[in-house]
């Protein structure tokens, strides 16, 4: 069922319709919730750092302000083969009354969901060592990242111990937090900035790749430190969207090349593309 | 024009403007990009492709990047964007999009919008002599530089435009109306007059947020348009008003969702339908709007 578009393009192709999964679990993970959700008819193979747009089957709409209307974007954090189809799981944060009503959904409720789409991560390049950082709900797309390259070096950035509960999705990951209730009590990109120091002479040769998600100010400090070094990354940015499949024209980030929907030329981009990462 | 059930969908012999279309359900402009849901979606697009006809993102003489972020604002039940129309302009069009868009299983309906009648009668006479596009339609929602008006606001601009665009192509000419007009049913008969093959309604309704943390305007170009469910009672009402004041036919379209909200709008007196930001959400929305409008109980019979 998997398809690359490109063979450029790490990116599965979607089917061409919104569908149901059944929630099988919805679960308290610190400050966030871990959604599982078994699809039935999409494809079992999402690349990492691909997303779903998401929206409750039932009562979507109604809350406060009478919204959610659109359905919401989310990163996968986990994609696995189960007993016909693929069994999704989401790492959201209740912030709004999209992510509100999506965190309360019961396991047997109703998940209608549209992906997987966009630009996932690309394989890093022979003979390059990955570096995984992110920050807050960001760490979300690295989880199946890092599952798939095989326990990499992983720095992860988290407001408190609360939030850095997430940190149990990844193996020995290093961690800092804002309040040094767990790990150091440092920003994600001081230990980014450390660990590229630290590698001015690259062990066995092997040159570092960095892939990125959190918040802006986060992936702009990744970018900066990564462009000083000539350290290559990818991002992967996020930005408001209608549709998450190009119709909408909503999602654009402006790049050295002029605005690009996210959702159809990222939500991954090389860290060059950008003059600096959009607040 | 006669709706009756065959088995299957619509009857054979259905046609919109002398088009024969496979059914009565269109896309809104700039609600749909084919190209880019090829992308995502492969060619399974093309196989189970949710319009009876396509109806392009409009296109300027130049190319535009289009408003600067944000973009979106969520409202009850809808949304306002600000997105500015960006596109590749006329000759990115014809060189990049068009062949793609050709490789779609049904008709295509270029939409065009002017900054001045000149550039209109560019974009007809440019886009129009192609006979891969099957109609033009007009989108009249700006301001005319020569006068200071927007196009589609009054009967005498709009008389006066589609007067001089008419001769242009020999392609079947759709007038698209905008809803922030005094008079839409008086600017539908103007551009009937004028020799419109076809009026579709309603464009997005003029809208505007505030974000909550500054008291700024939200959205990057200030204003925005707002569309969805939210205005589905507005846009029914401007396409019965419409309807009964011209003979061409009517596409409708204003916050359709479902087979019932579609059939709403031809008993309202359209001739098709048009689905937009229901796309955003389902990207078969077209597909289940046309199956839900066929089930025998949904589909009115008329002669």
């Amino acid at each position: 069922m998997t398809q690359a578009a490109t063979a450029a393009e790490p990116r599965t192709l979607a089917p061409p319709g919104r569908r149901l999964a059944r929630v099988t679990a919805n679960d308290a993970l610190g400050a966030y919730r871990l959604i599982s959700a078994h699809d039935r008819e999409g494809p079992l193979e999402p690349r990492p750092g691909q997303f779903y747009m998401l929206a409750a089957a039932e009562r979507w709409g109604g809350g406060a302000d009478e919204r959610p209307y659109l359905p919401r974007a989310f990163s996968y954090a986990r994609a696995r083969r189960a007993d016909r189809g693929a069994l999704l799981e989401f790492l959201l944060e209740a912030v709004g009354p999209g992510t509100e009503r999506l965190g309360s959904l019961d396991p047997g409720d109703e998940l209608a969901l549209v992906g997987p789409l966009g630009v996932g991560f690309r394989q890093p390049e022979v003979g390059t060592r990955p570096l995984l950082v992110g920050g807050g709900i960001g760490t979300a797309p690295l989880v199946c990242l890092a599952d798939e390259l095989g326990a990499p070096r992983v720095l992860l950035g988290f407001r408190s111990g609360a939030h850095a509960e997430a940190a149990r999705l990844f193996e020995r990951p290093s961690l800092a937090t804002d309040d040094g209730s767990v790990g150091r009590r440092a920003l994600v990109t001081e230990l980014l900035a450390e660990t590229l120091q630290d590698e001015d002479l690259p062990a066995e040769g092997l040159a570092t790749t960095v892939y990125a998600c959190g918040p802006p100010p986060m992936l702009e400090a990744v970018r900066t430190i990564c462009a000083e070094r000539g350290v290559p990354a990818q991002l992967a940015l996020e930005s408001g969207m209608a549709c998450g499949f190009g119709a909408c024209f909503g999602c654009v980030v402006a790049t050295r090349d002029g605005y690009v929907r996210l959702c159809l030329d990222g939500p991954v981009l090389e860290a060059d593309r950008l003059q600096a990462v959009p607040e | 024009m006669s709706w009756q059930l065959a088995a299957g969908g619509w009857q054979s012999g259905f046609e919109l403007c002398g088009v024969p279309l496979r059914g009565p359900v269109l896309n809104g402009s700039g609600t749909f990009d084919a190209i880019a849901a090829r992308r995502a979606f492969g060619d399974a697009l093309l196989e189970q492709f949710p319009f009876d006809a396509f109806v392009s993102k409009t296109i300027t003489v130049e190319p535009r990047d289009g408003n600067p972020p944000p973009r979106l604002w969520e409202t009850p039940a809808g949304m306002i964007n600000s997105i500015g129309l960006p596109n590749r302009g006329l000759e990115g069009f014809l060189a990049h999009d068009l062949p793609q868009l050709v490789e779609l299983p049904v008709p295509l309906v270029v939409s065009v919008m002017g900054f001045s009648v000149d550039e209109l009668a560019r974009l007809l006479s440019g886009v129009g002599e192609r006979a891969e596009v099957a109609m033009m339609e007009l989108n009249f929602s700006c301001p005319n530089v020569e006068t200071g008006l927007v196009m589609g606001a009054e009967p005498e601009e709009t008389e006066a435009a589609v007067d001089r665009l008419r001769p242009l192509t020999e392609k079947p000419l759709i007038v698209k109306l905008t809803p922030n007009a005094v008079d839409p049913a008086g600017v539908a008969e103007a551009a009937e007059r004028a020799g419109a093959d076809a009026v579709s309604l309603v464009n997005t309704l003029k809208g505007m947020a505030f974000d909550p943390r500054t008291g700024r305007a939200w959205l990057g170009g200030v204003t925005g348009g707002l569309s969805g469910p939210a205005i589905g009672a507005v846009a029914l009402e401007q396409v019965h008003a419409v309807a009964e004041r011209v003979r061409i036919p009517v596409i409708g379209m204003g916050g359709i969702a479902s087979g019932h909200d579609a059939r709403e709008f031809l008993d309202a007196g359209a001739a098709c339908v048009a689905v937009g930001t229901e796309n955003f959400r389902d990207p078969a929305a077209g597909r289940r709007v046309a199956f839900e409008l066929a089930e025998p109980q949904a589909l009115p019979v008329r002669d």
